[in-house]
């Protein structure tokens, strides 16, 4: 499966996520975006960027109750909780949000 | 012969087991190249054995396991250009499972 | 959710088997699931917290990066056998996370401690 964009392909797997992490750019994720009907604001990209940064850290999509944690420690308090992050990304803040980051599913996500 | 050994020495037998053949090479590879770390228990074996086998270890894999800093004297560490060299070097060659 | 009390063992080295990773990702997922969990690092298990994996030779995923994740998982009960340490010519100097160090004997008291015990 692959979505075509602009005269690029980019292979997905079934759900949907990017095969090829590298691949990535915020056309695409602009495009995973509209998929998902997510509106992209400042916050949700905020999110997006942090998530990618987590990944090239440790090299794990972060599970939700962890990525809530850990945007908390970065972001401060008033981001670091679950509703905010249900608000951006309301079919789940790890599954959208990594989706769109160009990330595999979240790890003890199902 | 090239003997090629690609299991932990702590692990398997096959380390030792290979050494008893006599003489020849080694060469260590994957998980193998745990026997050319120093400080562990396979050091004293690769020193008695040296004169009888000649003995390699794959930069790649010692890299990836954080001790190719600290390979034993007497191990000579290769790429895998000369994994390729040193198996058209020897006659014959076994993979050790 | 009921909280059990699960001990990874982990006795196999890393990236020659799948074994070390696959026992990680299982860690993670029952720390997302908040139960209370440990690792037991035994035998060539020891060799996964080796510092300083650079496996772009490979081409595998460097696990040691992610061990970092699992203090944000609450994953602190790092259990390390002496003897497998001593044996590898290894020491805690040698090592990517801060470990409990025990002997065999009292590992075995603390796996006879918990709920559900994994092997690796």
């Amino acid at each position: 499966m692959g979505i075509e964009l602009n005269g690029k392909s980019y292979e997905t797997d079934e759900e949907g996520y990017l095969l090829n992490l590298a691949e990535w750019n915020e056309e695409v994720a602009g495009y995973l975006a509209q998929q998902e009907g997510v509106n992209m604001t400042e916050q949700h990209w905020e999110v997006i960027n942090f998530l990618r940064d987590y990944y090239n850290e440790f090299q794990i999509a972060p599970a939700v109750r962890v990525l809530t944690k850990a945007i908390g420690k970065k972001l401060g308090p008033e981001k670091g909780n679950s509703q905010y992050l249900y608000e951006l990304f309301p079919y789940g803040p790890a599954k959208q949000a990594c989706k769109i980051a160009g990330l595999p599913k979240p790890t003890g996500c199902v | 012969m090239l003997h090629i050994i690609n299991k932990s020495p702590y692990d398997r037998p096959a380390f030792d087991s290979a050494l008893k053949t006599g003489e020849g090479a080694i060469l260590l590879i994957e998980d193998g190249v745990y026997a050319a770390a120093r400080g562990g228990a396979t050091e004293a074996k690769i020193s008695a054995a040296q004169g009888k086998f000649k003995f390699y270890a794959l930069t790649q894999d010692l890299e990836a396991r954080g001790i190719a800093d600290r390979v034993i004297d007497g191990v000579t560490t290769v790429d895998y250009g000369g994994f390729v060299d040193l198996v058209a070097e020897y006659k014959t060659c076994q993979s050790w499972l | 959710m009921t909280t059990k009390q699960f001990m990874f063992v982990n006795r196999k080295a890393p990236y020659g088997t799948i074994y070390a990773w696959e026992s990680l990702e299982v860690v993670l997922i029952a720390a997302a699931f908040e139960q209370d969990v440990s690792m037991a690092f035994l035998d060539d298990g020891v060799f996964q917290l080796k510092k300083g994996h650079q496996t772009k030779g490979i081409e595998v995923k460097a696990f040691e990066k992610t061990f970092g994740a699992l203090e944000d998982y609450d994953v602190t009960k790092i259990y390390v056998d002496q003897e497998s340490l001593t044996e590898r010519g290894l020491t805690t100097d040698d090592l990517a996370l801060p470990v409990e160090v025990f002997s065999r004997a009292e590992l075995g008291k603390l796996m006879e401690a918990q709920d559900v015990v994994l092997s690796f």
